[in-house]
C-alpha cells in the first residue's frame, strides 16, 4: 500500500484554479523532490498535503495507517520568527504536540522523542541556547528535529536550504538523506535547487500550474523536459 | 512599614492590591504572546473600546463590567479578524475602530453626565473605581484567565511561535487565537478601572518587551515578565499613595523603569 497517493487533485483559490491533474504516488522510503518555478504551485500542493486546503477535485489519501497531522513538516523560513525567545529545547519540544491528544502537559514520552531527536540531528549541545542566536544551518536543524518529533513516517520539507551557506546546505541534504535511509522514512521536499534535487531524491515531481513530470531521478534526467529545466546542462 | 500597614488597612487599598496583582498577572502572561504575535496594537484598540462601552453602561446605569466584558471580547474577536484579513488594511482599521469607540465614548459622556472626574477616571484610571462586586468578579476572571492560560500553555507556544507548524500538527489555530483575544479583552476590562483606557496597554506590553531584552526561553521570558509586572503593579500603587500620584500612570512609570534597566542590562 502507498504512503501517499494523490490522484486527480486540483487545487483553486476563488474558482482560478492553480494547480490541476496531478497524479502520483510515494511508497514508504522513497524521496520526492517537488520543483517548479515560483508560482508553479508548490506551496500550494504542500497545502494540500497538509490538509490546510482541500483539493477541489481529485484526492489526497495517505496509507499505512499515517493521517495528514502525523507529517513532519518544516516550513519555508519566513513562517517563522528569527528573533523569537525560546529555547532549542522548548522548539523541538513543541513538535510533539500531535502526541499530546487530550492532554494538557507533555509526558516523559514526549520529553524522550525530543531528547531523541535532538541527539539525531547532533544538537544536545544547543538545548539551552536561544534559538533566535543560532545560526541559519543550526536553526533549521532545530526544525528538522523538531518535525521529526511530529512525525514517524513522512516528512515535509518546504526549501530547506533556502538562505543557508554551501557547507550548511551540504549538511543539511546529508542529514535529510541519513534520515530517509536509515529510519525509513518517507521525505517530501519542495526546492528551487533542481540539481540537487536530482542527486539526492529517488523520485522527481515537476510542476508548472499542473503536473508535467512524475518518475524516478533516473527517468527526469533524460527527460526533455529536465533538459530544459537544467538550462542544456546534462548532469 | 507602620505607613506601609496604615495605607493597606483601607479596604479599597487591598481591593486595588488584589485585583491588581491579578490582572497584571494575567496582562503579563499574555502580553508575551501578544506582542511576539505582533499583536500589541490590538490590547491598545480594545481599551478604546473599553473605554466607549464603559461610558455607555455608566450613562444608562447599567452594571459596567457585565456590559464592558462582553462588548469588548467581542470586539477583540472582531479586531483579530481583521488584523489576519490581508484584503483589508488591518492596522488602520484597528486604529479607526479604536479612535471611533474613544469618541463615542467621550459623546456619551458629554451628553450625558457632561465632562466630569468620571472621564478622567476613565482615562486614566483609579483605584477608588472598584466597589466590592466588582472586586469579587475582577478576581474570579482573573484566575480565570490564568488558569486558562497554564492550562494550554504548550499549545499557546507553538501557536505562538510558528502557527502553520500548528495548523499542521492539528492544532485549531484560529480557536486559540480567539481564546487569547477573549481573555486580553477580559483582562484588559478588569485592569482598565484602576490603570484607565489610556494607560491599560502598558501593562500588557511593558513587561513582555522588559523580560525579552533579558530572557533566552519563552518560559523565562513568561516568568520574568510575571514577576517583572507585579513588581511594577506594587511599587507603582505604593508609590502613588506616598507620592499623591495618579496611580496608573505611576505603574506605567514604574514599567518604564524596568525596561530601561533591562535595556542598559542587555548592552552590557
Amino acid at each position: 500500500m502507498a504512503i501517499l497517493e494523490c490522484t486527480g487533485a486540483r487545487f483553486a483559490y476563488d474558482g482560478v484554479s492553480v494547480l490541476e491533474d496531478v497524479n502520483f504516488r510515494l511508497e514508504q522510503g522513497d524521496y520526492l523532490c517537488v520543483v517548479g518555478e515560483n508560482g508553479s504551485g508548490k506551496s500550494t500542493l504542500v497545502k494540500g498535503l497538509l490538509g490546510l486546503k482541500q483539493p477541489d477535485a481529485g484526492r489526497i489519501v495517505y496509507g499505512e495507517g499515517l493521517k495528514s497531522t502525523q507529517i513532519g513538516y518544516l516550513p519555508q523560513q519566513t513562517g517563522i520568527q528569527r528573533d523569537f525567545p525560546a529555547s532549542v529545547y522548548e522548539v523541538v519540544l513543541s513538535g510533539c504536540l500531535n502526541s499530546l491528544g487530550r492532554r494538557l502537559r507533555y509526558g516523559p514520552a514526549e520529553r524522550a522523542l525530543a531528547e531523541r531527536n535532538l541527539e539525531r540531528m547532533g544538537i544536545e549541545e544547543l538545548r539551552n541556547k536561544s534559538y533566535q542566536a543560532l545560526s541559519g544551518g543550526q536553526q533549521q536543524r532545530v526544525l528538522l528535529a523538531r518535525a521529526l518529533c511530529a512525525t514517524k513516517k513522512l516528512l515535509l520539507l518546504d526549501e530547506p536550504v533556502t538562505g543557508l551557506d554551501p557547507i550548511a546546505t551540504g549538511e543539511m541534504y546529508n542529514l535529510i538523506k541519513l534520515v530517509n535511509l536509515c529510519d525509513n522514512i518517507t521525505v517530501v521536499m519542495v526546492s528551487h535547487d533542481i540539481h540537487e534535487a536530482v542527486r539526492y531524491a529517488t523520485h522527481i515531481l515537476h510542476l508548472g500550474h499542473r503536473q508535467l513530470f512524475f518518475g524516478t531521478a533516473a527517468e527526469y534526467r533524460e527527460s526533455s523536459l529536465a533538459r530544459r529545466f537544467l538550462g542544456g546542462n546534462r548532469l | 512599614m507602620s505607613e506601609l500597614l496604615h495605607m493597606f488597612s483601607y479596604p479599597f487599598m487591598q481591593r486595588a492590591l488584589v485585583v491588581g496583582v491579578l490582572v497584571s498577572l494575567c496582562a503579563a502572561l499574555l502580553g508575551v504572546s501578544l506582542v511576539l504575535k505582533r499583536y500589541s496594537m490590538i490590547g491598545d484598540g480594545l481599551s478604546h473600546v473599553g473605554f466607549g462601552a464603559l461610558a455607555i453602561a455608566s450613562a444608562f446605569h447599567l452594571a459596567p463590567l457585565a456590559v464592558t466584558v462582553p462588548v469588548v471580547a467581542l470586539a477583540a474577536v472582531l479586531l483579530l479578524r481583521l488584523s489576519q484579513n490581508s484584503r483589508v488594511n488591518g492596522d488602520a482599521a484597528i486604529a479607526l475602530i479604536s479612535s471611533s469607540a474613544l469618541a463615542v465614548g467621550v459623546v456619551t459622556v458629554s451628553v450625558t453626565t457632561g465632562m466630569n472626574t468620571e472621564v478622567s477616571s476613565y482615562m486614566f484610571g483609579s483605584v477608588l473605581a472598584l466597589s466590592r462586586a466588582d472586586a469579587a468578579l475582577s478576581v474570579a476572571l482573573s484566575l480565570a484567565v490564568l488558569a486558562l492560560f497554564l492550562l494550554f500553555y504548550p499549545r499557546i507556544f507553538a501557536v505562538t511561535f510558528d502557527e502553520t507548524f500548528s495548523r499542521a500538527t492539528g492544532v485549531r489555530a484560529g480557536a486559540y487565537n480567539s481564546l487569547l483575544a477573549v481573555l486580553t479583552a477580559v483582562t484588559v476590562v478588569l485592569g482598565m478601572r484602576m490603570m484607565g483606557a489610556l494607560l491599560i496597554s502598558s501593562l500588557i506590553i511593558f513587561p513582555a518587551l522588559s523580560a525579552m531584552r533579558l530572557c533566552r526561553s519563552f518560559k523565562g521570558v513568561v516568568l520574568f515578565a510575571a514577576a517583572v509586572s507585579v513588581c511594577c503593579f506594587t511599587a507603582g500603587l505604593i508609590a502613588s499613595y506616598f507620592l499623591e500620584t495618579p496611580t496608573g500612570a505611576s505603574i506605567v512609570l514604574a514599567d518604564l523603569l524596568v525596561f530601561a534597566l533591562c535595556s542598559l542590562a542587555r548592552r552590557k
